[in-house]
């Protein structure tokens, strides 16, 4: 249990694996014990607070006590082997897998302070503050302007003006305007896999949300629409809380700022990617990433 | 290398006599529909040529049905099957389109069993069931109750007050429309659960994702992606009430004359036929009869393959989607 807790502390290290003082400490992501070591704690920079959560799909518990912070406009990565529960963890931030029956979560996840396992939470304004791409791109049976319309009609009225404005601007943030504004009236479907994506990406910010949860986005995508993807990630961490889960550990390395290695449903070492993947302190975390399995 | 002779052994197969018979058989069997319908459109056109060649197009215009005077005309049978067809649908196509729904978006598991089990329940009863069953409960209780007060409510509203005109006599065009509702309930029911449920989990879950509630999902979402199959799930249940016989036979009055009131009697060609051939005399009743007919086989054959165009574009639109 504790070192479990420990465990999901990260430490801010930089790059030159010199030991800060800790005077120069930048923000680091949140001591998620209040007292450890006596250190006071910095608190306002989490966004996503996860305390104890376990997940069960039916009776098959799938993620066991985990807690960790996930810190405001970094970009955080949760690596591991298929099965181990990444992706369970990404979903529970904004409960998509209350679609399903028997899909539970214990425990608590705190964005901005508030419990949002809480039975109280509006799930249309969680999900709208909290937005997710997915594995595959799902663009929606309707044009490009739509796809991007339709997220962004639920939850403001706009009038057309506004609404164009937000479509390119979705678009350009995407990187995508420039390739589809003179086809917006085309269908999503009709785009290459790569350009899909990115158009879900602008699906997912048009409606403003602070967070993104990208499961495994370029997964099913060439290397060239990958890197654009990347750069995409990399240019939108400035503005939004971005949590990544990749099979891909030179992507994790490449992108993310704190890294989470999950293993059998349990959170193994959190902690600044480079510490994790030159310095890892636990062997099953080091094992994984020099591809001794998984 | 070494699969290359493999591969030639399995191509010689399809040569082998008892697969030759096989599919000499199979393919007797595929041309036999094609005789069949072929034939049965061939001696309605044959049976129904006197009709035809006396009263020409004036057949489908004209409203006189007297036997004495062997005047016929289908207006009025037409109308009677458009119109209680375009009730039927209008009343069963919202009430599938939230069974359906509710089957595949909302239901617990344990319940979408019982609910499905159910629908398909109700498109296994036969038709002379439902026919007796609404003559004989539904009749009732519609001129007692439902007709007067439809016809208290409704009376003074511009366009809906002609329809709901007249004495409470429980028979009429509403009353068949209503049982055809029911009737081809399941089957609409049944095709739009089935298109709900290939709608991909993860698009369902970008919507919720974004935010969207069960109706924006559905409507946003679930729809335009499964429009043809839903469209195609209409056209069945058009088709079938279109055709059905004895149901209607039963509740719709048999009255030979076009009403602007739903609550008046008609009748339909499904139902004269089945009241009048055997009573029909004199080869141009007979004729007329047949010639009615023909025109409900194209009406179907219409719907059908309107049906059909629809699912292929659903195909070809697949095809190009990859």
């Amino acid at each position: 249990m504790f070192e479990n807790i420990k465990s999901s502390l990260p430490r801010k290290v930089p790059n030159m694996y010199i030991p800060p003082e800790p005077s120069q400490r930048k923000s680091s992501p949140v001591m998620n014990t209040p007292e450890l070591n006596g250190q006071p704690v910095v608190e306002s920079v989490a966004k996503i607070s996860v305390r104890n959560l376990s997940f069960f799909y039916g009776r098959h518990q799938a993620l066991h006590d985990i807690t960790l912070d996930i810190p405001e406009k970094r970009v955080t990565a949760f690596i591991g082997p298929s099965g181990c529960g990444k992706s369970t963890l990404l979903r529970c931030y904004n409960r998509v897998y209350e679609m399903y029956p028997g899909h539970s979560a214990t425990g608590e996840i705190l964005i901005d302070g508030t419990n949002i396992l809480a039975r109280s939470m509006d799930l249309n304004r969680l999900r709208a503050k909290v937005g997710m791409v997915f594995q595959k791109p799902t663009p929606f049976p309707m044009s490009i302007y739509d796809n991007i319309a339709f997220g962004v009609r639920m939850h403001e009225r706009l009038s057309r003006v506004e609404m164009n404005d937000r479509v390119e601007w979705a678009l350009r943030k995407a990187a995508l305007w420039d390739e589809v504004k003179d086809k917006l009236k085309d269908s999503g479907t009709a785009l290459s896999g790569g350009q899909q994506q990115r158009l879900c990406i602008a699906r997912g910010i048009a409606v403003k949300p602070e967070v993104l949860l990208l499961d495994e986005p370029a997964s099913a995508l060439d290397p060239i629409s990958t890197l654009k993807i990347e750069e995409l990630i990399n240019e939108l961490k400035s503005d939004y809380t971005i949590v990544i889960v990749t099979h891909n550990m030179q992507q994790a390395a490449r992108i993310s700022d704190y890294t989470a290695f999950l293993y059998l449903g349990k959170l193994i070492e959190y902690d600044d990617t480079n510490v994790i993947f030159t310095t890892p302190r636990h062997k099953e975390t080091e094992d994984y990433i020099t591809g001794r399995y998984g | 290398m070494d699969a290359t002779p493999e591969i030639a052994k399995v191509s010689v197969i399809p040569t082998d006599w008892s697969d030759r018979l096989f599919r000499g058989t199979t393919r007797f069997f595929a041309y036999l529909v094609l005789a069949v319908v072929s034939a049965i459109l061939v001696s309605l056109i044959i049976g129904a040529w006197p009709a035809l060649h006396k009263f020409g197009f004036g057949f489908l215009k004209s409203d006189a049905w007297n036997p004495v005077t062997e005047q016929f005309g289908a207006a009025v049978a037409i109308f009677g099957t458009l119109a209680t067809s375009a009730i039927a649908l209008f009343i069963a196509v919202p009430v599938s389109f939230g069974i359906a729904v509710f089957i595949t978006e909302l239901a617990p598991a344990w319940l979408k069993r019982p609910i499905g089990t159910a629908i398909e329940l109700l498109a296994a009863i036969p038709s002379i069931i439902y026919g007796m069953w609404g003559l004989f409960v539904f009749v009732p209780v519609f001129s007692e109750t439902v007709q007067p007060w439809m016809t208290e409510h409704l009376i003074n509203i511009p366009i809906l007050g002609p329809l709901v005109d007249g004495p409470p006599m429980g028979i009429g065009i509403f009353t068949a429309g209503l049982i055809l509702a029911i009737m081809i309930l399941p089957f609409i029911t049944a095709v739009m659960r089935d298109v709900f449920e290939v709608v991909p989990l993860v698009l369902k879950e970008s919507a919720y994702g974004l935010g969207a509630t069960t109706w924006e999902v559905v409507c946003g979402v679930v729809l335009p992606y499964t429009k043809v199959g839903v469209v195609g799930g209409i056209m069945l249940g058009l088709g079938r009430a279109l055709g059905e016989t004895m149901a209607v036979t039963f509740v719709i009055g048999n009255a030979h004359r076009i009403s602007s009131s739903l609550f008046m009697p008609g009748s339909t060609i499904a139902s004269t036929l089945a009241n009048e051939f055997t009573e029909a005399v004199g080869e141009m009743y007979t004729s007329s009869l047949i010639a009615l007919g023909l025109v409900l086989f194209l009406i179907t054959f219409i719907v059908l393959a309107l049906a059909k165009l629809l699912l292929m574009r659903l195909t070809a639109r697949e095809g190009a989607r990859t």
